[in-house]
C-alpha cells in the first residue's frame, strides 16, 4: 500500500448512457504528497475534470460507476458513506472552479458564499463566519475586503471572483486542493497574480493541489509532477522536468508544439495536433492516440493500431512513465520536435 | 427605483384611461343596438329612441368617454339633470368620484356593485392561488428530483389530466361528491369573514378554490419542475456541493431560490387575472363573484357596468405587474444593483 498523502489507483469512471459505455476515465493512479502540486493536462474531454470531480465525490447522485481507489491519508474516500464524503467535500478536499461568475451563485453575496463555506464545517455565528470570510478576502489580495465582502459576484471583476473563489476554497485550510483551470478565464496579467497567490497559500498550508490544465506554461510554472491525460488515461507522467524536457509521447510533443512561443517570429504559424479528441463512448483501437499521431508509421507491424501500449517506464527510466509502442521517442524527440518548437535548446540537451 | 415605480404607476394609469375608451368603442361597435334591447321586444321606434336618450346612448361615444372620466376624476350625479334635482333632489343619485358610472340595469353605482362583488372574486382567487402554489410547486420540485421516474411521470401526467379536463366537469364533479353525496364540505356559499370568522370562509372557499387551483396547478408543477431541473445543472449548485452543504440546504438555498424568478412573474399575473373573477367557477357553485357580474353586464348590453369591470381588471393585471417588476429586483441583485 502506497504511503504517499493522496494516492489514486486504478481509478475508474465510467457512465452509462444509452448509446453505450462513455469510460471517461479509464484506470487512472498517481501520487501526490504535501505540498505539491500536480498539473494534470490533457485537451477537453480527456477525462481531467471527471477525475477529479470524482476525488470530491461529486460523481455520487449520478448514474456514474466508478471503481478503484482514491486514499487520502489513508482512508479510501471511494469507501466512504455520502454523509462522511459530504463533511469531508470542502474541509479536507476542495475544488476551485474555472469561470466564478457562473461557480458563484448570482443571488447571494461574496461574503455570504464564502462565510456558508465556513459554517457548514464550523459551528460558528453568522458574525464569526462573516469575520472569517473578510479575512480570507484579504489573504487572497481583495482591497477594501470588509466593504467588498457585501457585494455581490456581479460587481466583481474576472480576477477578483476568481481571487474570491479561491477564498471559498481555502477557508477551511484544507489538505488537499483541486483547481479545475483557475486561471483560463483571465488575462495574462491577472493569471500571474493568481497563480502566484496559489503558490503563496500552498507554501503557507502545505497544501497538495492538483491543477487542472490545459496551459502547458501553467504546468511548467506550478507543477512539480505532470500527468498527461488522453481519451480518459493517463498517456505521459512524471516530474514536470522529465515531462517539458524529454517528453516520450507524441500527444505530449502535440501539446508542446501547440503552444505560441512569444519570443519567436510572430508570424510563425502554429502547430496543432491534427484531428479531434477522439469519441469516448466509441474510442479508437490499441493506442487511442494513433489516429492523429504522425509517429505511428514508426512503430513495427501495426501494433499501434492493435494494442494498447501499456504505461511503462520510457528508455530514460525512473519516474517517468509513458504509454507508448515507439521503442527511441528521445532520439525522435530530439531529430524532429525539438529543432521545430525550440531550436536554441537542440545543442543543451 | 422610487422614481421607477412612479413613471410605472403614471404609464399604468395612461393605460387605464386607453382601455376604458378601446371598450367604449368596442361596446358601439357591435352590431347591438343596446337601446332595442334595453327597451324590449314590443317596443316602438320612438320608445326605442326615448330609451336611447335617457341611457345617454343618443350621444357621441367619445363625449359619452368624456363624461365618464369626467366622473372618475370629479364624480358625477345620475341623471344628470339640473333641473331634476331642484325639483326632486331624492330622485338624484350622487356619485362621488372616481365614479365608474351608474348601471340602469342593477339599478345601482357600478362602484358599490363592484365593491360587494370583489370581496367574493378576491377570496376565491386568494384560496386557490395558494393552494396551486403550495401543491404545484412542492409536486414540481418533487417531479424534478425524482426525474425520469415513474412518480416524476405520474405527478406531470395528473397534472395535465386535471389541466385538460374543463373547470365547470371537475367543478360539477367536486361538488357532486364532497358536498352532495360525501357531504365531506357544506354546499358552498360565500360566508365573508366579518360574518363567521376565517373558519367558515375558508371551509366554503375549498370546493371552488380546488376547482380553479387544480387547473392552474398543472403549469406551476410543469415550469418548477424545468427550472429545478435547469438550476440543478447550473455550476454554482455544484459549487454548493463542492463546499459540502447537505442535500437540503442546496436545494432550498440555491436551487429553489433560481426558479423563483419565472414562478413569481407567473403567479402574478395568473393572480391578478383571477381576481377580476373566473366565470365558470363562480357560476357553478354559484359565487356573486366579479366574473358573474361580468358576464351578466357583457350579455344584457349593461355598458357602465362592463366598463366598471374591465378598468377595475385591468388595474389588477397592470398593478400585479409593477408589483412582478419591483420583486424582481427584490430577489435577484443584478436588476437591483448594477
Amino acid at each position: 500500500m502506497s504511503t504517499s498523502f493522496l494516492s489514486v489507483n486504478d481509478l475508474k469512471v465510467h457512465f452509462p448512457t444509452e448509446d453505450g459505455l462513455v469510460k471517461a476515465t479509464d484506470g487512472l493512479s498517481f501520487d501526490l504528497e504535501r505540498g505539491e502540486t500536480l498539473g494534470i493536462v490533457g485537451e477537453s474531454g480527456s477525462g481531467k475534470s471527471v477525475s477529479s470531480s470524482t476525488i470530491l465525490g461529486l460523481h455520487r447522485g449520478s448514474k456514474a460507476r466508478v471503481s478503484g481507489e482514491i486514499l487520502l491519508d489513508g482512508v479510501d474516500l471511494l469507501t466512504l458513506s455520502d454523509e462522511e464524503m459530504r463533511q469531508r467535500r470542502g474541509k479536507d478536499v476542495a475544488m476551485i472552479f474555472q469561470d466564478p461568475l457562473s461557480a458563484m451563485h448570482p443571488y447571494y453575496t461574496v461574503g455570504n458564499q464564502i462565510a456558508e463555506a465556513y459554517r457548514v464545517h464550523h459551528d460558528v455565528s453568522k458574525k464569526a463566519a462573516k469575520a472569517r470570510a473578510v479575512e480570507m478576502l484579504e489573504r487572497v489580495g481583495i482591497p477594501q475586503p470588509d466593504r467588498r465582502v457585501d457585494d455581490y459576484p456581479h460587481q466583481f471583476s474576472g480576477g477578483m471572483r476568481q481571487r474570491a473563489m479561491i477564498a471559498m476554497g481555502l477557508i477551511n485550510d484544507p489538505s488537499l486542493v483541486i483547481a479545475d483551470e483557475p486561471t483560463t478565464a483571465l488575462d495574462v496579467t491577472v493569471q500571474a497574480q493568481i497563480l502566484d497567490l496559489l503558490q503563496d497559500l500552498q507554501t503557507e498550508f502545505q497544501t497538495a493541489i492538483i491543477l487542472i490544465t490545459h496551459d502547458l506554461g501553467v504546468v511548467a510554472e506550478m507543477a512539480d509532477d505532470v500527468l498527461v491525460m488522453y481519451a480518459g488515461r493517463a498517456v505521459e507522467y512524471g516530474t514536470v522536468k522529465e515531462i517539458l524536457t524529454h517528453p516520450e509521447m507524441p500527444y505530449t510533443w502535440g501539446l508542446l508544439s501547440s503552444v505560441p512561443d512569444v519570443s519567436g517570429d510572430p508570424d510563425a504559424a502554429l502547430l496543432p495536433i491534427p484531428g479531434n479528441p477522439p469519441s469516448l463512448l466509441n474510442p479508437p483501437s490499441g493506442c487511442a492516440f494513433h489516429p492523429r499521431c504522425t509517429h505511428r508509421d514508426k512503430v513495427a507491424g501495426d501494433l499501434c493500431r492493435t494494442q494498447l501500449p501499456d504505461l511503462v517506464p520510457g528508455p530514460r527510466g525512473g519516474v517517468h512513465l509513458k504509454r507508448c509502442h515507439l521503442s527511441d521517442p528521445d532520439v525522435i524527440y530530439r531529430a524532429e520536435i525539438l529543432p521545430e518548437i525550440a531550436p536554441d535548446l537542440v545543442e543543451e540537451l | 427605483m422610487g422614481a421607477y415605480i412612479v413613471r410605472r404607476i403614471l404609464v399604468g394609469a395612461a393605460l387605464l384611461v386607453t382601455m376604458s375608451l378601446v371598450t367604449f368603442l368596442l361596446f358601439f361597435a357591435t352590431p347591438v343596438d343596446y337601446a332595442r334591447l334595453a327597451c324590449g321586444k314590443t317596443c316602438q321606434p320612438a320608445q326605442i329612441e326615448e330609451v336611447r336618450k335617457s341611457l345617454g346612448y343618443d350621444d357621441p361615444v367619445l363625449v359619452q368617454w368624456g363624461k365618464f372620466m369626467k366622473g372618475v376624476a370629479v364624480g358625477r350625479e345620475f341623471p344628470d339633470d339640473p333641473a331634476l334635482r331642484a325639483a326632486a333632489p331624492q330622485l338624484v343619485t350622487e356619485c362621488p368620484a372616481p365614479c365608474l358610472g351608474y348601471s340602469t340595469q342593477t339599478n345601482s353605482l357600478v362602484g358599490t356593485t363592484i365593491k360587494e362583488r370583489l370581496p367574493v372574486s378576491l377570496s376565491l382567487a386568494l384560496v386557490a392561488f395558494i393552494l396551486w402554489i403550495v401543491v404545484g410547486v412542492a409536486f414540481g420540485v418533487i417531479a424534478a428530483l425524482r426525474k425520469g421516474t415513474l412518480i416524476d411521470r405520474g405527478i406531470v401526467g395528473i397534472a395535465l389530466f386535471f389541466f385538460a379536463f374543463p373547470t365547470f366537469f371537475v367543478g360539477l364533479f367536486l361538488y357532486t361528491y364532497f358536498a352532495i353525496k360525501w357531504q365531506v364540505f357544506p354546499i358552498p356559499r360565500y360566508t365573508p369573514i366579518a360574518d363567521g370568522g376565517v373558519w367558515p370562509w375558508l371551509q366554503n372557499l375549498l370546493l371552488p378554490g380546488a376547482t380553479l387551483a387544480l387547473f392552474y396547478m398543472a403549469g406551476y408543477v410543469r415550469i418548477t419542475r424545468a427550472f429545478v431541473l435547469e438550476s440543478m445543472g447550473e455550476d454554482y449548485v455544484r459549487t454548493a456541493r463542492a463546499k459540502g452543504l447537505p442535500k437540503g440546504v442546496i436545494l432550498r438555498k440555491h436551487t429553489m431560490r433560481a426558479a423563483l424568478t419565472p414562478l413569481v412573474t407567473m403567479a402574478g399575473l395568473d393572480l391578478a387575472s383571477l381576481a377580476g373573477g373566473a366565470i365558470i367557477t363562480e357560476a357553478v357553485f354559484n359565487y356573486q363573484g366579479l366574473g358573474l357580474l361580468a358576464g351578466t353586464a357583457a350579455r344584457n348590453g349593461d355598458l357602465s357596468m362592463s366598463v366598471g369591470i374591465v378598468v377595475t381588471l385591468a388595474a389588477f393585471v397592470i398593478a400585479a405587474n409593477i408589483i412582478v417588476d419591483v420583486l424582481y429586483a427584490v430577489i435577484d441583485p443584478r436588476v437591483r444593483v448594477g
